[in-house]
């Protein structure tokens, strides 16, 4: 093809998303557009299998049976979620098998907030009420992406995630009315997980390199800052009826702009645990290599018995 | 990973929400055979009543239209109105019809 008729097509291209049509796999698309959506959606599977391990420590010693099946059922549905993503980034022509080993070997990143350690039942609370909540905030405007299958994706896990929100606010709002020192387990949550969750929502709009692109193709359809804010804003009043305080002195109501104003996010802190020196960013690699290693045999025992039984029907047949 | 070793396949899954509806696409998955698809298309994609039937398919049977034909594909039925009721004038006595 000519970098004429690339130009034209490009242009056509770009043409269907403003009239937000959608795009789907076996439409011809810019390069960048199929690299860009390969590079977003497997992160945000790998996020959601990582996303396993934080939780995945509490299942065993969940308080209350209650509370058991719940963790299980929101730690199934991360896997669930983790499934969708990477049969969505599938039909972008890149097998699973290169996904996984992207994960493995540190080349593609997944959130940096499962990087955190969870050291207390609240924190369990904490990550439902917090890292689900912007969650939530991050994937709502993708249900409208103008990728087909991620698209599609992404409303079946927004449909199944405000459980998630809700389970963890509920082991807050327990532990809160409970006793002093319960409640003091909820603030301690509070005050580890708070930071890290602003910072889910992605480096400030001046850092960011992806935006302008992204907004184009309807990956993203607000900036980082404005969902950072629409966080805070919808999370701060929660705090109140918990009755625990956020970790930010500057945190306060602007009757001005209509918004809380709040202080100075530790990006340092951010890019350390993005390039792998978090808390955990070992301990996470080192089990999720370790399950995909242990599972091998496994793997083949079913593929070598499902051939075997194909031959056996081929046999019986013939 | 060796070159030569064989992956899991993977598998179309449709589902029936519940009767009286067709069966719909919902995703796909790896699974090595299709018993095991079908398991696993109930874990993935029915965890919340979803369905009361599935179908899976493996992938590579499934032959698909290129969009890149699709005007000789779609487009001669686009100027063939007379397929649709209201290319036909009936004066305003004839109500229902």
């Amino acid at each position: 093809m000519s970098e004429k008729e690339i130009k034209n097509l490009e242009e056509i291209f770009e043409a269907r998303i403003a009239r937000d049509e959608k795009i789907e796999p076996k439409d011809w698309m810019p390069e960048k557009y199929r690299q860009t959506h390969i590079r977003q959606i497997s992160q945000h599977a790998h996020s959601e299998i990582v996303g396993m391990l934080p939780e995945g420590n509490w299942i065993t010693r969940a308080p209350s049976l209650r509370r058991k099946v719940a963790l299980l059922a929101k730690v199934q549905d991360e896997a669930g979620h983790g499934l969708y993503l990477y049969s969505a980034c599938e039909t972008l022509g890149i097998s699973r098998d290169e996904m996984y080993e992207q994960l493995h070997s540190g080349k593609a990143k997944y959130s940096s907030i499962f990087n955190y350690p969870t050291i207390t039942w609240a924190d369990i609370g904490a990550i439902g009420w917090l890292v689900d909540g912007a969650a939530i905030i991050n994937q709502v405007p993708l249900c409208n992406t103008s990728f087909g299958p991620y698209a599609r994706a992404m409303v079946r896990v927004c449909k199944e995630e405000s459980f998630h929100q809700r389970q963890g606010f509920e082991i807050m709002l327990t532990l809160c009315r409970g006793t002093e020192k319960q409640k003091a387990m909820a603030q301690d949550a509070l005050n580890r997980w708070w930071w890290p969750a602003l910072m889910m929502l992605g480096p400030t709009d001046a850092e960011s390199v992806h935006t302008e692109q992204s907004m184009k193709w309807k990956l993203k359809r607000k900036s980082n800052d404005e969902l950072r804010q629409q966080f805070i804003d919808q999370t701060v009043p929660q705090a109140d009826i918990l009755g625990i305080t956020m970790p930010d002195p500057d945190l306060k109501w602007n009757e001005e702009t209509g918004h809380y104003d709040f202080g100075e996010i530790d990006w340092d802190e951010f890019w350390q645990v993005v390039k792998g020196h978090g808390p955990m960013n070992k301990e996470r690699m080192k089990a999720r290599v370790g399950a995909w290693e242990r599972g091998e045999w496994v793997r083949d025992a079913a593929m070598a018995f499902a051939e075997k039984n194909e031959q056996r029907k081929i046999a019986k047949s013939s | 990973m060796s070159e030569n070793k064989k992956n899991w396949p993977l598998w179309e899954i449709f589902v029936r929400s519940k009767n009286g509806l067709e069966h719909r696409h919902f995703g796909s998955l790896h699974a090595a055979d299709a018993d095991m698809a079908l398991e696993n298309a109930r874990d993935v994609y029915t965890r919340r009543n979803e369905g009361v039937s599935i179908w899976v398919v493996e992938s590579k049977n499934i032959t698909a239209s290129n969009p890149e034909h699709n005007a000789e594909m779609f487009e001669p039925a686009k100027d063939k109105i007379y397929r649709h009721p209201t290319f036909y004038d009936l004066p305003d006595e004839v109500k229902h019809m």
